[in-house]
């Protein structure tokens, strides 16, 4: 797991960490370079996964091409595909049905609740408490079973297309759901005890891994990064999509920009997408599931650019057509990738227990960043 | 009823009788020393099973449940699979000092044994600094984890082992006066007087608030020394290293493991006995008739129910803390614990003098 | 500033007709100044550079800036164009430190060399890796499949 790779003049040391390793959450490769215990310089070296996904989607069609994302930020897939599917849908001035509109909001607040779910559990296993990861996966796994039985898949769910979404939700759907949120609602409070008001939590992640509002912005990072350093860039609030503007829900935003501010960020954020749920779950209009679309897409000439929320951060997709079936150039852009360009600022001067840390509250998904 | 301490004098009686003086204590000495041997292994197999049961049911899931009825067999095949597997010995390593460590810090363990009472009478030696005996050897597993982390050869095992090192010789000193503090309300360090002193009530009862304090300052210091979590940086799985056993593999590696075990073992043991008053039943100050009912269940029940508590208490902690790091770590104990635990002492002293406990 | 306003007050640029939001083109040489400007103007502010895409158009290359501000919600989209034989960009690495990794993927993935930037080095592909991929004329007969 760790080998000395080399010495440097003044007497530090570099190391490397991953690309198999517990915390790394996949496959990051970094280069640490030490001296005795505090990190002087912390470098990512990306590419163990990388996939050439744009190149590719310069060969595939712009309904096939929506799929290849759910396997990019696999946490976030619906989310990811609602990007793809709104820009699309922006080139060909499609219109979507309300229907489709709120299924595809509920989707995108389960998806992020679940990855939220799956992020505190590691965040928590990597500080040292062993117990809620085990937890957190019990409340995925319910949601995971909800939408296995609307979209068939439990991951990478490829359920929305441009126009709506693939298939009508299940009967039952409604009252899953509902089922679910009343079980969740009080277990939320049960995590709060039992890790966020932790005095061991609390020292091992407050005043580790400051970001100050202008390095936050400089850096480009968003999503609870960003918005716990006191920058508002909820893509849902700035740029409405769907039927977010009707929503009642509010921007967690944190001054203190350290690892507990981020840790707080995302727990408010559950609470918030349980809320929106609410509003949603009992009012979901009848109609189509998806708005009529030609078999074969052709985006006229131009440029697209959709930009989204996901669990970590803006997503945008930009496309490029030369008015063909297949797009001229895509290119996303992934939260992960610039949240990951401030973990070097964030680290240093701490100690490598503060580096788990720090990389356990960005939320990283390494494909997400490879691409 | 039968108790132990009748069937070892039985025994006892019949070997001097049949045997000539020399041999009889020969032939004891073996005994004790196969049944000490035996009750490690026995207890390391069931603390490490219950160990993963606890685990399991605090995380929602059900732990071995295959081998064996329930699983019970589950310890005993991975005991054997651990025998069966290569033990490597790292390329620059140390060798003598290398076989030797695993070695040093089971016979720590072992010689603690020695002092602990088991059941009413049921004692190995009964020696009149019983405490401090055990608080001396303790300090010995020290040199078999240094030893192991110097022999690997290993930058990063000599890391862990010296941070190990530092977090047990400093919870030591916690410990140790937490220890002196009930000693100071028995007047005496033979466990057997602190056992009996505890005969109308148990010192965490008679002892009042001090003696609440140092209970709880015990439990959190022998947390610390056998490097359980939260306070188990040395071997944390999600940090760089896996400590001073990074490089034992086989025998050796199940050595340290069962050393581990057995010594929480211990320190529940010590605990049980200094606060919850070892194998003396509960009793309440002088309500005879009370007494004399808790009188029936056996005093090696009392014995192995409290010490498991203290087990399941302590395995409680592991699955619900997060870690501390090394320097959160050693703030805790030279700025929190060990001034407490002075002035807790001095607390103590005070009330011993006055004979303000009942 | 609404995006009329914001045409109105980069008036030395060419904006494209028909863009969701004002797009424009400059060269190599005038990218550095116009991102000065941009970013530390008062009522322009372009703080926050969420995108840098690289484009191959077969006759030269474009990189295509995304670019908004935090205090006043506004975009600018401007695409440098540079040389397909030697295509130098000047960085911008020290005024949106984002760029410094979005850079070297561009970098990495079409050969457009960024003048100044800390640390120019290929990011996904491996160090020794010849050619740039995501160029239009990028063979690879062993790991491509043409489909």
């Amino acid at each position: 797991m760790i080998e000395e790779i080399g010495t440097t003049e003044a007497g530090e040391l570099v190391i490397n960490m991953g690309p198999q390793h517990p915390s790394t959450h996949g496959v990051l490769h970094l280069i640490i370079t030490i001296s005795g215990e505090t990190i002087k310089k912390v470098e990512p070296h990306l590419g163990y996964i990388h996939r050439s996904i744009e190149k590719m989607c310069e060969s595939l069609s712009y309904r096939q091409f929506i799929y290849v994302t759910s396997r990019m930020d696999y946490l976030s897939s619906h989310i990811n595909n609602h990007g793809c599917a709104l820009c699309v849908e922006k080139g060909m001035q499609i219109e979507v049905p309300p229907r489709a509109q709120v299924i595809r909001v509920l989707m995108d607040e389960l998806t992020r609740l679940a990855s939220h779910q799956l992020w505190w559990g590691a965040m928590a296993m990597d500080v040292g408490a062993l117990t809620p990861f085990f937890h957190a996966f019990r409340e995925r796994e319910a949601i995971n079973d909800i939408m296995e039985e609307t979209c068939g898949a439990r991951l990478t769910m490829n359920y929305m297309v441009p126009g709506g979404v693939m298939a009508d939700l299940h009967p039952r759907f409604a009252e899953r759901v509902k089922e679910f949120m009343r079980f969740f609602r009080s277990k939320m409070d049960e995590y709060d005890e039992l890790v966020t008001n932790n005095v061991i939590f609390k020292s091992r992640m407050q005043g580790v891994g400051y970001l100050s509002r202008e390095n936050a912005i400089s850096y480009g990072c968003t999503g609870p990064t960003g918005r716990a350093s006191g920058v508002s860039c909820d893509m849902r609030k700035i740029a409405p999509y769907e039927v977010y503007g009707r929503l009642a829900f509010n921007e967690i935003l944190q001054t203190e920009g350290d690892c507990y501010a981020r840790y707080l960020v995302r727990m408010a954020e559950m609470r918030q997408s349980l809320s929106i749920i609410d509003q949603l779950i009992d009012n979901i209009p009848e109609g189509d599931f998806q708005a009529k679309t030609k078999a074969v897409l052709k985006l006229p000439k131009g440029e697209f650019y959709s930009r989204v929320e996901t669990a970590r951060g803006e997503f945008g997709v930009y496309i490029i057509s030369e008015g063909g079936t297949t797009p001229y150039r895509i290119k996303f852009r992934s939260p992960g990738f610039s949240n990951l360009s401030a973990l070097d600022h964030m680290a240093r001067g701490h100690k490598i227990g503060d580096l788990v840390a720090i990389m356990g509250t960005l939320d990283l998904v390494i494909p997400d960043i490879d691409r | 009823m039968i108790s132990l301490a009748d069937i070892t004098a039985a025994i006892n009686h019949w070997l001097y009788a049949t045997l000539p003086g020399w041999a009889a204590l020969l032939v004891e000495a073996v005994i004790v020393g196969i049944a000490a041997i035996t009750l490690f292994a026995v207890l390391g197999l069931v603390l490490v099973f219950m160990e993963r049961k606890v685990s399991a049911y605090m995380q929602v899931r059900l732990g071995p449940n295959r081998v064996g009825p329930g699983g019970t067999l589950q310890t005993l095949a991975d005991t054997l699979k651990l025998a069966m597997k290569e033990g490597l010995t790292p390329d620059g390593a140390d060798k003598f000092l290398f076989n030797l460590a695993p070695y040093v810090v089971i016979i720590a363990a072992m010689l603690i044994l020695a002092p602990i009472a088991f059941a009413k009478g049921f004692q190995i030696w009964d020696l009149n600094i019983g405490i401090l005996y055990v608080s001396a050897v303790s300090s010995l597993s020290v040199i078999g984890i240094l030893m192991a982390g110097w022999a690997s050869n290993n930058k990063y095992s000599l890391l862990g082992a010296m941070r190990s090192g530092a977090q047990i010789v400093s919870y030591e000193l916690s410990a140790g006066i937490s220890v002196v503090s009930i000693v100071i309300l028995t007047g005496s360090l033979r466990i057997s007087d602190i056992v009996a002193s505890q005969q109308d009530g148990w010192w965490i009862f008679k002892g009042h608030i001090p003696a609440l304090i140092s209970f709880v300052i015990f439990i959190i210091a022998v947390t610390a020394e056998t490097n359980r979590a939260p306070f188990d940086l040395a071997e944390a799985e999600s940090e760089l290293t896996a400590g001073f056993h990074t490089e034992y593999s086989g025998m050796k590696f199940a050595l340290f493991f069962l050393a581990e075990y057995v010594n929480i073992f211990i320190v529940c043991a010590i605990a049980a006995t200094l606060y919850l008053g070892g194998w003396m039943p509960l009793h309440i100050g002088h309500w005879a008739a009370f007494n004399h009912v808790m009188d029936y269940i056996p005093s090696s029940l009392w014995f192995w129910g409290k010490t498991f508590f203290l087990i399941f208490v302590i395995m409680w902690f592991r699955w619900t803390f997060p870690r501390l790091r090394i320097d959160q770590l050693l703030n805790l104990e030279w700025k929190y614990l060990l001034p407490i635990s002075m002035v807790n002492l001095l607390l103590m002293a005070l009330i011993a003098v006055e004979g303000w406990y009942l | 500033m609404s995006p009329e306003a914001l045409r109105e007050r980069l008036s030395n640029l060419t904006f494209e007709q028909g863009t969701e939001w004002p797009t424009a083109t400059v060269t190599a040489l005038d990218w550095r100044a116009l991102a000065e400007e941009v970013r530390h103007t008062d009522g322009l502010e372009f703080d926050y550079l969420f995108c840098v895409t690289g484009v191959d158009w077969k006759t030269h290359f474009t990189v295509v800036y995304h670019l908004t501000s935090t205090a006043h919600r506004h975009i600018l989209v401007v695409k440098v164009s540079a040389d397909r034989s030697e295509p130098v960009v000047p960085t911008v690495s020290d005024i949106w430190r984002t760029a410094e990794f979005h850079e070297r993927e561009v970098y990495d993935l079409f050969g457009i060399v960024f003048r100044g930037h800390p640390d120019l080095r290929r990011l996904f592909m491996t160090d020794d890796w010849n050619g740039w991929p995501l160029r239009k004329d990028y063979e690879d007969p062993v790991n491509m499949i043409k489909l």
